[in-house]
């Protein structure tokens, strides 16, 4: 028997029906088990009560992003399931498994060449007292997929361990149900053991490895205001930093939750926020301020489809140019994107450790797809920087909170310290902060603050460079997964591609994205948006003496890894 | 920590201001000073916090910590602040173009949410850094390049917003009668939660008429309650001119603030495993 390396499901039911608890009862057990996959939920456009559906990829490596297709297909029921059928087509090998009593598969699915069998769900759920169909649905997958059912019984006692032994029991009963109903359905979804991971796998999202990742970085204050799809960060952080001694304030608008974790800053605690686009657009002014008055700050902006209100339930890349280029005046400042839901943890540390060291605004781009996804990551390895805040010690000279500094970065003092007093400006100040609109007052700063943005060692953070060959893909943040993908498939053709992919967008990554460069031949763009503002920005500042082609749209149709690599086979038979 | 004998003086920095000559706001940095020798904290705990404006040029010219922000959002870097360092006394300043226009929605939430600070608001009804340009507290008939005839519009009613908004502490001053700045400056941050003092600063450049203020003013008649429908119903029927503290709530201080111990990450991440 061939086992299957990836298998990808969709249970989907309208809402209520439990189809997102039957998504993460099985890959939160396929965790256990030493599987890797994520998952997604699709809800409608309805805000509540409409349909749902749980997108499961399975794997035995790290998997980065949803299939195109999916394998199996279980449904509770149908109801406005012609909605959104559309967006989650059955592979031609696949499986639909559906209820009769339900009605008719939609049309998309009886005119495409999946197979469709028949499972009485919704009876085998009544024939168990109290019994649910989801639960048979969470039978049906274990037993198509191979996942070990102890591993499931598991993950059920403890979702359901507040309601009781009873119904932990009940719950068992329907999940071996569904397993005898599938027992007839075949193994060819069965996917390979998985090695054992050396420690206790985890189930995160991205939204939720930036807070984490905040909190290992020291961030004490947060202030935002609710956006999707970034409010998961908020909602991790509120309870999170309540626990461990500091505070989140809901804004009332991104304006004054801006200014909030600015003020808090300036009073010694490291402090963030996390916006979508058009609360980062409303940001902007204050981020200049964050500038010029140096205070450290970090701003997630979880990207979604713009301009304006666009798409907010769908990924873009689209906020690289109002991140690099959207303050006014020149106010140097970073810009960093995760390259995946791992990643966030280790980005959103990385930038609260810059923001104190730099005392700059910092601007993390994380996006939809790997905020919202729940992905089975090996435990992100402990970091350790030396994050802290160039100390004021009392001297006997007048204090110079903007003091011109071999490495540009002044000592700051906090509120509460004698001697330290200064006034934080927007206004051109001098180095003393008073202000001035001096010519010298004006260069003076400016320098100061490039300065200390450009001779900062960012280390070998920069960004990832995997492989050889020279063929390569040239990406940012969130997309690499596709990327990577992509590369490991064309890697099974023998097809040899490099992967350079940025973390560190601003300031430009200069001197390493050359040597990642050398050598290369063809280059190809990759990057979720429309007008291709990573290709563009790259070539404001570096010359790009390579064959180049570009693959980038905007949202809501996700890059993944096949067009990927067929982007570059359609480019290597040229 | 309070320190005695603190002088005025001891709050002011050597910065000259770039006020005009005759300007009110002279007069409210003096009862600021004399408010913070008088309240006896250091000026290193003190926090002076504004926006964009004649009036927010203030907080350089203390002698305490001090942050000039963007237009309209004193309230907010104010409340940050004492949110995540509760131990600072805070002060927000704003003019009435900054507090009341731009920053208007800053100012609701501010009064709602009651954090413990003061909010002074320089009121010369104009907008006197962009040389001369009508304010929401500017009267509907006062004649300017920007509006020739006047806005037409009825300004903006500080107090009763405040009150309406649930502010804990409300008080109106005029910026020539020092004394009584000082005082309700002082009864102001010593009340808990949110409190407004809108003192009234003539911009003797771009609203000359507001010379004549000093002799409009008056002590208010009626002693202060801590009925607020009561203090809405005077305030909304006085002249304008009526100066004293109006108002004093028994609201609870808003309650989040940042600790100074913190708890272990670790425990954190036993929430994400499988
Ligand atoms: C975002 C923004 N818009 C406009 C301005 C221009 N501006 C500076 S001060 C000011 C009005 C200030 O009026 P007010 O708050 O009453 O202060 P005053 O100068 O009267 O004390 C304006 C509109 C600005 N600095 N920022
Ligand atoms: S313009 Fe008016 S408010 Fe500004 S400093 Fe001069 S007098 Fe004062
Ligand atoms: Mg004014």
């Amino acid at each position: 028997m061939k086992s299957a390396k990836n298998v990808s499901f969709a249970v989907v039911g309208s809402g209520g029906a439990g189809a997102i608890t039957a998504g993460s009862i099985l890959i939160e057990a396929a965790g256990k088990s030493g599987w890797h996959g994520l998952m997604t939920r699709s809800v409608g456009p309805q805000i509540r009560g409409g349909e749902a559906a749980a997108l499961v990829r399975l794997s035995t490596k790290p998997a980065f992003c949803m299939s195109r297709d999916f394998d199996i297909l279980v449904a509770i029921d149908w109801k406005n399931a012609d909605r959104f059928i559309g967006s989650m087509p059955v592979a031609s090998a696949g499986l639909v498994i559906a209820d009769p009593a339900a009605g008719d598969p939609p049309a998309a699915l009886r005119d495409g060449d999946c197979t469709i069998v028949e499972c009485p769900i919704g009876e085998l759920a009544k024939a168990i007292q109290g019994g649910r169909p989801n639960m048979i649905c969470v039978g049906l997958v274990a037993q198509l997929t191979g996942l070990p059912i102890d591993m499931v019984m598991q993950v059920v006692a403890s979702k359901l361990e507040s309601k009781g032994a009873s119904a932990i029991e009940i719950g068992g009963l329907c999940i071996e149900a569904g397993m005898t109903a599938a027992a007839g359905f075949g193994t060819r979804f069965v996917l390979e053991t998985p090695g054992k991971p050396d420690s206790k796998r985890w189930l995160i999202t991205g939204n939720e490895a930036v807070g984490l990742g905040a909190l290992r970085g020291g961030v004490e204050f947060a202030a935002a205001y609710p956006i999707t799809p970034a409010t998961e960060v908020l909602e991790y952080l509120a309870p999170a930093l309540a626990s461990i001694g500091g505070a989140l304030v809901q804004a009332e608008d991104e304006l004054a939750s801006i200014n909030m974790i600015m003020g808090a800053s300036y009073g010694g605690r490291p402090s963030i926020t996390a916006t979508s686009g058009p609360g980062l657009s409303l940001m902007m002014e204050s981020l200049g301020l964050a500038t010029a008055a140096e205070v450290p700050l970090v701003v997630i902006d979880v990207m979604r489809a713009g301009p304006s209100t666009g798409i907010a339930t769908k990924s873009e890349q689209s906020d690289l140019n109002i991140a690099v280029h959207g303050f006014h005046g020149d106010a140097p400042h970073v810009v960093l994107a995760p390259l995946s839901v791992a990643d966030c943890l280790f980005t959103a540390q990385w930038a609260v450790h810059i923001a104190e060291t730099l005392q700059s605004p910092v601007i993390v781009l994380s996006d939809q797809s790997i905020g919202q996804a729940h992905v089975l990551i090996d435990r992100p390895a402990d970091v350790t920087f030396l994050t802290r805040r160039k100390p004021y010690q009392a001297a006997s000279e007048p204090y110079l909170r903007y003091a011109v500094t071999a490495d540009g970065v002044s000592p700051m003092s906090i509120p509460g310290q004698p001697g330290g007093q200064y006034t934080a400006d927007g206004l051109t100040h001098t180095e003393r902060g008073t202000p001035s609109s001096t010519a010298k007052a004006q260069r003076q700063q400016m320098d100061k603050r490039l300065h200390k943005i450009e001779a900062f060692d960012f280390g070998d953070h920069w960004g990832v460079t995997e492989g050889t060959g020279d063929t390569v893909i040239l990406t940012w943040g969130s997309l690499t997964g596709a990327v990577r993908e992509a590369i490991d498939a064309l890697q099974d053709d023998g097809i040899d591609v490099r992967l350079v992919a940025l973390r560190q967008i601003s300031p430009f990554p200069e001197k390493p994205l050359q040597a990642a460069l050398s050598g290369a031949k063809r280059v190809l763009f990759v990057e979720q948006n429309h007008s291709g503002q990573f290709y563009r920005y790259v070539r404001s500042h570096i010359d790009l003496p390579f064959d180049i082609d570009r693959l980038n749209r905007e949202g809501p149709d996700a890059i993944g890894p096949d067009e990927i690599a067929s982007s570059i086979r359609d480019w290597k038979s040229q | 920590m309070n320190v005695p004998n603190l002088k005025p003086k001891d709050f002011t920095s050597d910065v000259t201001p770039v006020w005009c000559p005759g300007c009110g706001d002279f007069h409210v940095l003096m009862s600021i000073t004399r408010a913070l020798a008088e309240l006896g904290r250091p000026p290193e705990d003190i926090a002076v916090i504004s926006g964009i404006g004649c009036s927010s040029r203030i907080p350089a010219y203390t002698n305490c910590y001090g942050f000039h922000g963007v237009h309209g959002r004193s309230l907010s870097l104010a409340a940050g602040l004492k949110i995540a360092r509760p131990d600072l006394t805070v002060l927000a300043m704003s003019g009435d173009g900054d507090g009341f226009s731009i920053g208007g929605n800053h100012f609701l939430h501010a009064c709602r949410r009651n954090v413990d600070m003061t909010y002074i608001v320089m009121d010369n009804r104009v907008y006197g850094m962009t040389k001369g340009q009508p304010s929401p507290t500017t009267e509907p008939d006062w004649d300017s390049a920007l509006s020739p005839g006047g806005t037409g519009l009825s300004p903006f009613h500080p107090l009763v917003i405040a009150l309406a908004s649930g502010a804990n502490f409300v008080a109106r001053e005029f910026s020539g009668n020092i004394k009584g700045c000082t005082k309700t400056i002082v009864e102001a941050v010593n009340h808990p939660g949110f409190s407004f003092v809108e003192i009234l600063s003539p911009c003797v450049t771009f609203r000359p008429d507001e010379k004549e203020w000093k002799n409009q003013v008056h002590g208010a008649s009626v002693p202060e309650t801590d009925d607020p429908a009561r203090a809405a119903r005077r305030i909304m029927t006085d002249d304008g001119m009526n100066t004293g503290i109006l108002y004093r709530g028994q609201r609870k201080p808003y309650f989040a603030s940042v600790k100074n111990t913190f708890g272990e990450i670790a425990p954190l991440e036993r929430a994400f495993e499988v």
